[in-house]
Parts: C-alpha cells; structure tokens; sequence
C-alpha cells in the first residue's frame, strides 16, 4: 500500500461510456494481485474531496489499467485524463482473489462494469486452468470483453447472445464444467452478486465474489463500508477485508 | 537563528507539537502508521471506545457532499477488553502521546470506560466524546444538555488525575458555554468540533443518501464554521482548545491556531491524505521560520481584530 503519482500514460474510450486508463505506477504495479483495486484522486484540490475506487483490471509492467464509466463527477474528470496529465494514486488495497488454487476450471461471471478485475486474474491463472467468461448487460453496449477468454454473452434486451440473465448463460452453459473442480469468480451489480451466491450455494461450487461499496479512505480507517456477514452479528470493511469475498462469508 | 520550538501545552498534557490525527480517522494507529511515522506527530487520539462492542451502523455510512462527506458509523468499535487486550500493545511502540477517545450511552459507562483506561501508562490523557450525532444513546443527548456535560466532566474526573479533554458538538446555540462547563466541571482543555449533523437525499429514489437519515458533516467544508466555534470559545472561556473541523493544509492549521487553538486535530484529511499530518508539520515549521516565529505556541489566539 503505497501513494504514487504516476502519469497518464493514455485514456482510450472504447464503448458508448467506458474508458480504458493505463497510469505509469511502477511501484503499485510491482506488487498488486488481481482483484485488488486503486484508490483514485482525480482532482489536485477538494472538490470533489474523496478518492474514488477502481478494480486493477490489468497490470503490464510498470503500467496499471483500470476500466470505468462516467457515473457521476468523479469519473467524468478522470474521463478527460489525457497522455501525460499526473494522477495521485493509492494502492495496492484489499484483499484480490485466490487463485493460486488446484481447480480444473475458472468460471469468470462478469456483469456490466464488473468485468473490470478479470483481464488481471485470467492472466495469472496457471495455463491448464480453463478459464469461462460469461458476460451479461442490459444491452450490448454494456458488454466488456477486454482481456477475457472464452466468451459467452447474454444481454436484457437480447441486442447480443443470449437474452437472459448471466445465471441463465451460465445455467444453459453447465455441461462445460464439473462442479467438484471449478471455482466461480464473479463481479457486477449486488442482485447478480446474490445470484450468483445462491447458484454456487445451490451447486455447492466454490466461489469468490469482488463486491463493491461506497468508501472514503481505502484502507479501513473511516469504517464507511461495511458488508454484513453471513454469520453472526457485524460487519466486514469491504475495502480492507474485501473487496473480494467467499461467497459464504457474506451476506448480501 | 534560534531554535523553533515546537511544544504546546494542552491543560497538563504536553505535546512535541500541535498536530494531532483525530479519533475515528486513524483506527488504533496501525493502518495510518503505513504511511506516517506516528513518532513525529503531536498525539493521536483513538477510535471512539465504548464499555461493549458497537457494530455500528448499516450501510449505506458515508456519503461525499460539496467538499465535505457526511458519515453515520455508528461508533463502530471493537470494545474495551479488545482494545486494551490487542491494540494496546501496538500502540505503546508508535512513539506518540496516545489519547483515548470514549464514547458512552450513560454517565457510568463514561467513568467505568475512565477508570479501567486510567491505569493503563500508555494511554496519556482522555477525549470524552458527548458530541456524536450518529447513535441514539449518549452522543448529542449529552451534547447538547449543558448540565450533562458538566456533570460527565465532573464524574469522570474523579475518576483520573490524567489530561481531560472534553469533545464539543458544534450543533448548539452557543458553544462557549458548553466550554465553560466543561471547565468548571474540571476539564483541562476542549476539542472543537465534532460533525455538524446534516443529510442527503437521492433526487429520483427521494430516500436519504445514508442509512442513518442524518450523518455528521465534516471536511473543508465545515473550516468557517469550526474556525468560528474556536473563535467563540477563545473569547469567552479561558481553557485550552484543539481545534478540529476540515483542516487540509498548513495554512489551515496556523489559521486554527490565530483563531484561538492551542492545537489542533485532522480528521478527514486522514482518509484522503494519510501523509498530512507529517506535511502539515513540515509546512508550520517552514511558516515559523519565515516569519520568525519562535515558539509556535505564541500563535494561540494572536488574532489581530483591529
């Protein structure tokens, strides 16, 4: 966990709102793990006054990539980064996936924007692990397939693959894998999150979730992004004991 | 040239210099020591601590405003046996003066919590804290009853013979006589302000923006308004006072300490900076030395009104 300021090394657009933005951060970039993220200043004074959270969607040497939309303020002053524009930076944070494991086949489960941490983690994946991506979106604009393997697609509205959900994908997709030697990686918005959840509950497969929450600092001290756990009373902070979770630790 | 000295007094508590990381925004120490060495800070001044564990709050906590960011915790904390069992030890080797922050739903936790801290050596002093707006029990119940925080002050100094900091809410009517009664109930000193409680609703959902409906707004945006209460209280009440409320830079920090401050505490700054604290330091010696001042205590309400 380090402060850097890196430059801007380019900023592509590459769907109707998503942004590719690749900072020189040697240091960050030596140590990160996939599913780790960045928290981002994009502005040199106090508007707006917080960081703002990104996955590490791809790591190249001394380059770290990262993969937005414009939500709101925040992301739109980072959309407008040029080549060599100096960004303040901190991070590595969290807690990424364990990937390191003995499995046959990695089901990658990416809805919308949370195909962001995936590009990393099929990477780093030992060769003889079968990566699965399956992609879903309200519509076709909404699909990332940059740095997947594999690729399955399903959208709401049926503009691209499947129409359906990505559990639908993933449901009609199920002879491609063995339950006993697969784990499940998946991120997007908290409903398919849940989903997902119930799936590998259901199938008894295992399963990591990166999980996303409003948060100030990054890096457990302001306690602002609490994630209620499956057992017991309490909270884990989703920006020191996550962002990535077993599916059974959580409640959601 | 002679030498800049740094020193400040607070009541009987002396610090190497004014700046100090406020409770709620450095945890126990640990995190905030990845990135400052706390052995150069003034004081650090814990994560409220209750009798019992506090969950806290459900999310959704922390909402970001106009340069400010509103926050309902919820005094999230791991307890005290916890605290004394595992945070304790760490905290004897960062190298500062550690202030206890405690927070209490009644009068008795508020002095049992005193009483087990007094014995432990490394804890040097006490920061009550009867201004959080975010819980239903204790907090601004307290805050803003004079007679409350009087008699709070009074109990638990009979309790410890240690520095006795009492933390003022800024959502009262007049804040010097809050000051006053935390004085004469044997306080040695005061910390202003804690949150101003504010909300936040989503225009299309029409629900509030935090779980907790209202949170405590904090950040640069509350600086005139804390800069204001120090002020006040400067004015009125002979007491030392730390002042607190969106400071982000040196220049911030001196401009507390004209106000009226003899020290002062960064809290939000911590979690967007966490080095701020070491360059606010470089940046008030750098102010000094340029402006030949000497004993950086001389700036205490130097206020110029004429």
């Amino acid at each position: 966990m380090v402060i850097e300021t890196g430059s801007v090394i380019s900023n592509i657009k590459f769907a109707s709102n998503v942004y590719l933005l690749t900072v020189e951060l040697p240091q960050i970039a030596s140590i990160a793990e996939p599913g780790q993220f960045c928290n981002i200043k994009v502005s040199g004074n106090s508007y707006p006054l917080l960081r703002r959270p990104f996955s590490i969607a791809d790591v190249n040497g001394t380059h770290i990539t990262f993969i937005f939309n414009i939500v709101g303020e925040g992301t739109e002053i980072l959309s407008l980064k040029k080549m060599g524009n100096r960004i303040n930076i901190l991070g590595p944070l969290g807690q990424g996936f364990n990937y390191s494991l003995k499995i046959e086949t990695a089901v990658v489960i990416a809805g919308g924007l949370g195909a962001a941490p995936f590009p990393f983690l099929i990477k780093v994946f030992n060769p003889k692990v079968e990566v699965l991506s399956f992609i879903g979106g309200r519509t076709e604009n909404d699909l990332i397939t940059f740095g997947m393997k594999n690729i399955f697609l399903s959208t709401d509205d049926g503009s691209a693959g499947l129409k359906g959900t990505v559990l639908d994908l993933v449901a009609q997709n199920q002879n491609l894998f063995h339950t006993n030697n697969t784990k499940i990686f998946a991120c997007g918005p908290t409903p398919m999150l849940r989903a997902v959840k119930n799936y590998a509950d259901k199938n008894k497969i295992d399963c990591e979730l990166s999980v996303e929450n409003v948060m100030a600092c990054g890096f457990g001290v302001c306690q602002g992004c609490p994630i209620k756990k499956s057992n017991g009373d309490g909270y884990y902070l989703v920006c020191k004991d996550g962002p990535v979770f077993n599916a059974l630790d959580i409640a959601i | 040239m002679s030498e800049l000295n740094l020193e400040v007094q607070i009541g009987s508590l002396k610090l190497k210099n004014p700046v100090m990381l406020a409770s709620g925004t450095v945890g126990y120490g640990n995190e905030i020591s990845k990135f400052v060495d706390l052995s150069e800070i003034g004081a650090i001044v814990t994560k409220s601590i209750s009798l019992k564990p506090r969950i806290g709050n459900p999310p959704q906590r922390i909402v970001e405003t106009a340069s400010g960011m509103l926050n309902a915790i919820g005094l999230a904390n791991v307890g005290l046996d916890v605290f004394i069992e595992e945070k304790i030890p760490y905290l004897q080797n960062v190298g500062t003066i550690l202030i206890c922050n405690i927070a209490a739903g009644s009068i008795e936790e508020y002095v049992e919590c005193t009483k087990v801290l007094d014995s432990i050596d490394t804890v040097k002093a006490f920061e009550i804290n009867v201004s959080c707006p975010n819980v239903k029990d204790g907090g601004l119940i307290f805050g803003n009853d004079i007679n409350a925080v009087r008699t709070i002050t009074e109990q638990v100094r009979k309790v410890t013979d240690k520095p006795l900091i009492i933390k003022l809410s800024p959502n009262v009517s007049k804040i010097a006589d809050f000051a006053n009664a935390a004085k004469k109930g044997g306080a040695d000193a005061v910390s202003a302000i804690n949150t101003l409680v504010g909300t936040a609703f989503d225009i299309y959902s029409r629900k509030p923006k935090i779980k907790n409906i209202t949170g405590g707004l904090s950040g640069p945006a509350i600086k005139p308004v804390a800069l204001a209460k120090v002020f006040e209280i400067s004015k009125n009440v002979d007491i030392p006072i730390i002042g607190i409320g969106g400071i982000s830079n040196w220049k911030d920090a001196i401009e507390f300490m004209i106000a009226g401050a003899a020290a002062f505490q960064l809290g939000t700054i911590n979690f967007v900076n966490p080095m701020a604290g070491i360059e606010i330091l470089d940046g008030i010696k750098k102010f000094c030395r340029e402006n030949s001042i000497n004993n950086i205590s001389d700036l205490t309400a130097s206020y110029n009104l004429k």
